[in-house]
């Protein structure tokens, strides 16, 4: 329900919805696309990333001297859990052919497509296997199937949406696997929306210039991700699965190649010690270190673990300097703040609008130049709404979505959304939601090739801790045929890798120099990492939590 | 669907006052200066003072837990936080996400860490989508008393029941429709006395439709022969050699369906 001094507000919205309507139907753009002057301009004054303190130099690691977003660079620089003189490297207590870090989607793909190709793996993960940004993503996975697409076009939409910044051959890999993707996961057994002919029901997101968005109701990632974890429980004689056990470091041999790593039990705060042929890091965003200040739209553990343990190991991050807001996250009721809402939601022809019921950006620009004329409408032309709480958000005129696509749509293709809202006494269908942008996705990562290689021998990595799949900005529905497509490609090569692949002795030499590197560069912090989980405690409660030594917790 | 979301339904949150501090970013869970209304909920037997207006996860992160098991995506789809509470004067069981259930005055709640459910191990290749399946994997579904105590259960609203008694038909379109937004939280296999596990039934049933009772799609399988047969080698070599200003002229004159 929304407070009383809105309605005035959502009565405009209702008065010009009858003229955006002709619009819509009049088949032509909605609101004039940016052009990319208007584009950068947008960008250069309102994206969050682009405001000087968003960026820092990190003073040490392997991009020592870039500017990374600043939180990233604090994470960076911290120090390790461990002291690695007390760990004994001679008999390590579990032995695999392929450590795999994370079990979202990449995770889990990885892991089924190793063991198709022979490779036994261990699962270690900081929560339960699929929790996961995998498990959350509402909209759909692009793919390019249908008759007047083909997968270069879909690979030039993901090229100008990432502003020209993304590696070629990996964009390739991820359009040209996509269509084959889509098969997967059906013979796997995901339920794709279709047409009653069979053909793939696909909408459009933000940046497509052809209609290939593939879903599942609005439950996308959790059918794909039910599906994924489903498949891997499987294979238990293959796949050893360990929960709230996530690695901390990773071991390198003597000679530098990845030779698996320390696992921690947060239960029991016991670390055990994991030999691997190779390793993949799959271990997602990093959502929940609430960069600027933003609400985020990630799961808990969101916390960008594998960065840090890869980057101690000395891998390449690349575009770290870069952040995804959703242009749509919640902004009312306060309970749900930050929350996602799909971006299919526009591509439905739902439209955003400010306080005066009128369009102010076209619908569907790639995310991050959606975000920052979201922001400009509210915080420099003062045309958005303000909730009691203070946030800012602009409208998102549901109600039109049941007017173009007729009754019923939104309660069928939008379970999860019209739930979340009823919820508290507001029914989309009705009025609008008020959205504002939240921290959603890691654009940058580990730096990878095709292969989903590192600059270390033995290291794998997939999903959203890579960087260059999408330059500085990704599209609606990459992320999730990312994460298929690499996870899918890292557990092939590692297979392949780990049938010649020798390892040596187990060493920690390179936590004892990072850490030596922190001093050397006169870095002084209690900032210890990975996070592991974001803290939420009230400030009356860690007023009073004066334990003078903490052992071993997550404190 | 929203047979009994009535029950649920809240009132929207009073205004508060100070926007001005919200208002510099959109901000984090972080609760300085405790709102006005209170309520006294009892977390694990435990009497603590939270905002009447936290869900039942910001209201044990508030009394100072930090939750290991317990949390997951923390908006309505892993299934991870499942709790039940009891109301003051009230002997019903009431179940409910953490994340997406307001408290209210007097409520006493426990979450549940995890749920044991059993699942046995399977081939889908070697599966037959028919009544037979269920029959061998999961017998206990054929036990099912009808008393409706897990549609009940149910935080998403689903009709677990009725899918039930469609695995028992071998309905498996219908058993994949109304468990399609099933969270796999587990309240009603707990609560269950035929002690069936419904959510794994409904995964089964799902992966059995999509992949032998879907229509096929006749444009994915032509895509898939002609991505085979390197149709597109030659655009993609194109467009993976050109400059970026190349590149960008391109993208911008592109047309749009």
């Amino acid at each position: 329900m929304y407070p009383d001094y809105m309605h005035d507000s959502l009565k405009k919205v209702d008065e010009t919805r009858q003229k955006r309507l002709e619009l819509e139907r009049s088949g032509k753009n909605v609101f004039p696309p940016m052009t990319a002057e208007e584009r950068e301009d947008v960008l250069n004054k309102f994206h969050p990333d682009y405001k000087p303190e968003s960026r820092r130099k990190i003073n040490v690691g392997p991009n020592k001297g870039e500017s990374l977003t600043t939180e990233v660079a604090d994470m960076l620089e911290s120090h390790s859990r461990i002291d690695p003189q007390l760990f004994n490297l001679s008999k390590p207590d579990y032995e695999t052919d392929i450590l795999i870090v994370g079990a979202g989607g990449a995770g889990c793909a990885a892991a089924i497509i190793a063991r198709q190709n022979g490779a036994r793996s261990i699962i270690s993960t900081k929560l339960r296997m699929g929790d996961a940004n995998s498990m959350m993503s509402q909209g759909g996975m692009q793919a390019a199937v249908t008759e007047k697409d083909s997968p270069p076009i879909h690979y030039l939409d993901a090229m100008g949406g990432g502003h020209f910044d993304n590696k070629p051959d990996l964009v390739r890999a991820l359009t040209e696997d996509g269509p084959e993707v889509v098969k997967w996961l059906e013979d796997l057994g995901v339920v794709w929306d279709k047409n009653p002919d069979g053909s793939m029901y696909v909408l459009h997101g933000g940046g497509t210039s052809r209609k290939r968005m593939h879903s599942c109701r609005d439950y996308t990632g959790a059918i794909i991700m039910r599906t994924l974890m489903d498949e891997v429980r499987n294979h238990p004689d293959d796949i050893k699965v360990l929960e709230f056990m996530p690695t901390i470091e990773l071991f390198l041999d003597d000679k530098g190649r990845l030779a698996g790593g320390i696992l921690y039990n947060m239960e029991t705060e016991e670390y055990f010690t994991v030999k691997a042929k190779a390793v993949i890091i799959a271990t997602g965003g990093y959502g929940r270190l609430h960069i600027r200040g933003f609400d985020t739209t990630n799961h808990y553990g969101a916390t960008g673990d594998g960065l840090i343990i890869a980057y101690r190991a000395g891998a390449k991050l690349l575009y770290m300097d870069s952040v995804q807001y959703h242009p749509t996250g919640a902004a009312f009721p306060e309970q749900i703040a930050g929350f996602l809402i799909t971006e299919k939601i526009r591509g439905a022809g739902g439209q955003p609008v400010n306080k005066f019921g009128e369009l102010f950006v076209w619908p569907r620009e790639p995310r991050d130049v959606e975000s920052a004329a979201f922001i400009r409408e509210c915080l420099e032309r003062k045309n958005g709404i303000q909730t009691p709480s203070g946030r800012w958000g602009v409208w998102l005129d549901s109600p039109l979505i049941e007017i173009i696509q007729g009754d019923g749509y939104i309660n069928k293709n939008f379970p999860a959304m019209y739930r979340q809202f009823n919820r508290y006494n507001i029914d989309i269908t009705k009025e609008p939601m008020l959205v504002y942008p939240s921290l959603h996705y890691q654009n940058g990562g580990i730096e990878i090739n095709d292969h989903c290689e590192t600059n270390l021998k033995g290291l794998y990595v997939a999903g959203e801790a890579t960087g260059g799949v999408h330059g500085r900005n990704r599209l609606m529905g990459n992320s999730v045929l990312d994460y298929n497509v690499f996870g899918r490609r890292a557990g092939k090569f590692a297979a392949e890798y780990i049938k010649s692949a020798t390892i040596g002795k187990l060493s920690l030499k390179h936590v004892t120099a990072y850490e030596n590197e922190l001093k050397k560069a006169k870095i002084k912090t209690d900032r210890v990492a990975p996070v592991l989980l974001p803290l939420y405690t009230s400030d009356e409660v860690k007023k009073r939590q004066l334990t003078a030594h903490y052992e071993g917790t997550l404190r | 669907m929203a047979k009994t979301m009535a029950k649920k339904k809240v009132k929207a949150a009073k205004p508060k006052t100070k926007p001005e501090k919200a208002a510099k970013a959109q901000m984090a869970p972080a609760k300085s200066e405790p709102p006005k209304a209170m309520v006294t909920v009892y977390i694990m037997g435990k009497a603590h003072k939270v905002p009447a207006d936290a869900t039942i996860m910001g209201a044990i992160e508030y009394a100072g837990y930090q939750i290991k098991r317990g949390a997951g995506c923390r908006e309505g789809f892993c299934g991870a936080c499942a709790t039940v509470y009891r109301l003051p004067g009230d002997y019903k069981i009431y179940t409910g996400m953490a994340c997406m259930t307001l408290v209210q005055e007097g409520m006493w709640l426990s979450q549940l860490p995890a749920i044991p459910g059993q699942r046995p191990v399977y081939d889908l290749d070697k599966l037959e989508p028919n009544v037979g399946v269920f029959q061998k994997l999961y017998p206990e579904v054929f036990r099912c008393v009808a008393c409706n105590t897990c549609t009940k259960a149910c935080p998403q609203d689903l009709e677990v029941m009725d899918y039930i008694q469609a695995a028992k038909q071998g309905n498996i379109e219908k058993v994949m429709d109304l468990s399609f937004d099933c969270l796999s939280c587990g309240l009603c296999a707990i609560r269950c006395p035929a002690e069936i596990v419904h959510y794994n039934v409904g995964i089964l049933a799902k992966r059995l439709y999509g992949k032998y009772l879907r229509k096929n799609s006749d444009h994915l399988d032509k895509r898939l022969k002609e991505v085979k047969a390197k149709k597109y080698d030659t655009e993609y070599k194109e467009m993976m050699k050109m400059k970026k200003d190349e590149l960008k002229k391109k993208y911008y004159a592109r047309d749009s369906e």
